[in-house]
């Protein structure tokens, strides 16, 4: 199990697209991969969970990833992240 | 009259249209054990019916309102698929021993909770959404039809305690002429797609479904967002005639569009561009008759993250807005940041006097690695259409010959890189300095136009900070300094043989339009929406017209008297 930290700096948070294109990539790996928020637990898999999160801008995550693609999960999510989501 | 949100501009008076939500009785018993693996079929059915129907809808959306607007389907798709929601539909099931539409409806209910208690007003109008699987998925287990709005035989206006998303996108426009909900507000999906659709709507109308019923007649102010039923004739003669003069305007404004601004006599074209933030922008200005970006601010490009944006990523969004308004050109402002607007990941120190320091074009020139990388970026865009270069604050002649010489250096490295760019791309400066504005003619023979940033250039003629209540009367466009400084502006550059435009406020002031256009101003860029105004204004004066007044107004004394001038001029128009 690995984790990071993360801050998602999107202009419309893990909502509509960026939260679709999330999830979607994070279906892609076989690892369970979970975003801790307080003390709130979201499965980055699920479309709902993620939303039901309200994870804005500015909003300060773990990503936590476990299993045997949890390097390359953690990497390519944080990424995504990262990128802004091309907004 | 009952008032609600304007969700979609537009008049309409029709037959009323109940859209019926049947109640749906959930039997709360528990069930044996044994029924247990039979709900779940169930359950699983009503999964697959919902995914087929929700397919064919999303279909349906992006043939008739574009892939844009049938992403929500998409959405709604993966919702059906989703992991978290099918385990807590059938733990439901397993633990509570209980119906698969009483699970269903459980679930959903608890999440429609969950998102209708968010702060952010996107996530809970998502609670429609939810409710709307749910309400298809609950359907679906029962076998209770859903009422489809695709064939309706008359012109009719729905109204509904709520239009899901699903409903909406099956509107038929022929016959469905406007609606309005009692539930919804300005960003739900359902107005979102009334605009799409182009019909009138209003919504969060409290519980007019219950008020009316089929048949009534009913009036639909989108624009105020009103409703009226069963009016009295009074009100139905006064509608009429609103929704005529409506029904003229878009008419006129779509003419327009496609119209040059030249003036009444064919004597004088200029160019109407719009101001943009971001390549999206450039939908409105094609919306609204623009013939280029004449200026795109790239500022936000560069904020709300944590480090500098690539040459790639700058290069994408540039290429966006270039080929949206091809074969019209794009002036891409270089960065304008520090002073109040700082940028977290910059060492950007405070400053006494913010106004007066250390940025724009003052700081590109000590950073000169940024300002390179966006060089790159926008001489690569160019090959996608056309681009212009235009450095901000600009007070003398040495800070464009070292922007310029930061240029080459910009294209010697594309060159090296084997990049393609484009060889031929304008390269302008704005002028917002009363330095500038006054050595108009030294800089003339460095550029190939000038644009005129009103706002800042007026802040800095009349040392007035707007944004200081107690002397922001004193923040006067008309004020015979600015009107002499623009005038100096714009007779330097044709007597150098180069443009001027204005990217400022002012541009779209409909007061201010008379007397630039009769100073010679070459090119108008406002915001998309002030086009067609100011574009009128140009069309229907002669330039000799225009010409005098510029005469007259330069020649006051006193920003009131030359205010009253532009007035006197605007009420016979």
């Amino acid at each position: 199990m690995i984790k990071k930290e993360i801050v998602i700096t999107n202009k419309t948070g893990l909502h509509a697209r960026p939260a679709a294109q999330f999830v979607q990539t994070a279906g892609k790996f076989k690892s369970s991969i979970q975003l801790i928020k307080d003390d709130k637990t979201m499965n980055a898999k699920s479309i709902v969970s993620v939303l039901s999160g309200g994870i804005g801008k500015g909003t300060k995550l773990t990503m936590v990833t476990d299993g045997e693609d949890e390097e390359a999960a953690l990497e390519t999510l944080a990424e995504l992240i990262e990128s802004n989501f091309d907004e | 009259m009952l008032k609600g949100v304007a969700a979609s501009p537009g008049i309409e008076i029709g037959k009323v249209y109940i859209l019926q939500k049947p109640v749906i009785e959930i039997n709360q018993n528990s069930i044996t054990p044994e029924k247990i693996p039979l709900e779940l079929k169930r359950l699983i059915n009503a999964l697959e019916v919902s995914k087929s129907q929700l397919a064919k809808i999303r279909d349906r959306a992006e043939k008739e309102l574009g892939a844009e607007k049938a992403r929500i389907f998409e959405a709604h798709l993966m919702i059906l698929e989703d992991a978290v929601l099918l385990d807590a539909f059938t733990d439901m099931i397993k633990t509570q021993h209980i119906t698969a539409e009483n699970a269903l409806t459980r679930v959903i209910n608890e999440y429609v909770e969950t998102f209708e208690a968010m702060p952010d007003e996107y996530l809970r109008e998502r609670a429609a959404d939810i409710k709307d699987i749910g309400e298809r998925l609950v359907k679906n287990v029962l076998g209770i039809p859903i009422q489809s709005l695709t064939d309706l035989s008359e012109e009719v206006i729905i109204i509904a305690k709520d239009l899901t998303p699903s409903d909406t996108a099956q509107l038929n426009k022929e016959k469905v002429i406007a609606f309005a909900a009692d539930m919804g507000g300005p960003t739900s999906h359902t107005a979102i797609m009334a605009r799409s659709l182009e019909i009138p709507a209003v919504v969060g109308l409290g519980d007019f479904s219950l008020q009316a019923k089929d048949g009534d007649t009913v009036i639909i102010d989108g624009n105020k967002g009103a409703v009226i039923l069963n009016p009295g004739e009074e009100d139905l003669q006064k509608y009429r005639k609103l929704r005529y003069d409506y029904q003229q305007y878009i008419k006129e404004l779509k003419e327009l569009k496609e119209l040059p601004a030249v003036t009444a006599d064919q004597l004088r074209r200029v160019e109407m561009s719009a101001n943009i933030g971001t390549p999206k922008d450039c939908e409105g200005a094609n919306a609204n008759g623009a013939e280029g970006v004449g200026l795109y601010r790239t500022e936000f490009l560069y904020m709300d993250r944590s480090s500098l944006p690539s040459e790639e990523e700058q290069y994408e969004a540039y290429k966006a807005a270039v080929e949206a308004m091809a074969p019209n050109p794009v002036i891409i402002r270089t960065l304008d940041i520090g002073g109040d607007k700082k940028l977290p990941y910059l060492d950007m120190p405070d400053e006494l006097n913010p106004f007066l320091g250390w940025r724009a074009i003052r700081m590109c020139l000590d950073r000169t690695e940024i300002l390179k990388a966006q060089l790159k970026a926008i001489l690569r865009a160019g090959c996608h259409g056309r681009v212009r270069i235009m450095y901000p604050m600009i007070s003398g002649v040495h800070e464009v010959r070292r922007a310029n010489a930061i240029l080459n250096e910009a294209r010697e490295e594309l060159e090296r890189e084997g990049k393609a760019y484009d060889l031929n791309v304008q390269v302008g400066i704005m002028i917002e300095i009363p330095s500038a504005a006054i050595t108009a003619d030294i800089l003339a023979k460095e550029v190939d136009f000038f644009s005129i940033g009103t706002n800042d250039l007026i802040q800095y003629t009349l040392a007035v900070d707007r944004m200081n209540e107690r002397i922001s009367c004193l923040y006067e466009p008309l004020h015979p300094a600015v009107l002499r400084l623009i005038k100096n502006v714009i007779d330097a550059s044709h007597r150098a043989g180069i443009w001027t435009g204005m990217c400022g406020e002012m541009a779209g002031d409909p007061q201010a339009t008379p007397i630039l256009l009769g100073m010679g101003l070459d090119e108008f860029s406002m915001s998309a929406s002030s086009i067609p105004r100011v574009k009128e204004i140009i069309r229907s004066l002669t330039y000799p017209q225009a010409q005098d007044l510029a005469r007259q107004a330069l020649a006051l004394e006193n920003p009131d008297e030359i205010r009253k001038l532009a007035l006197s001029l605007e009420q016979t128009l």
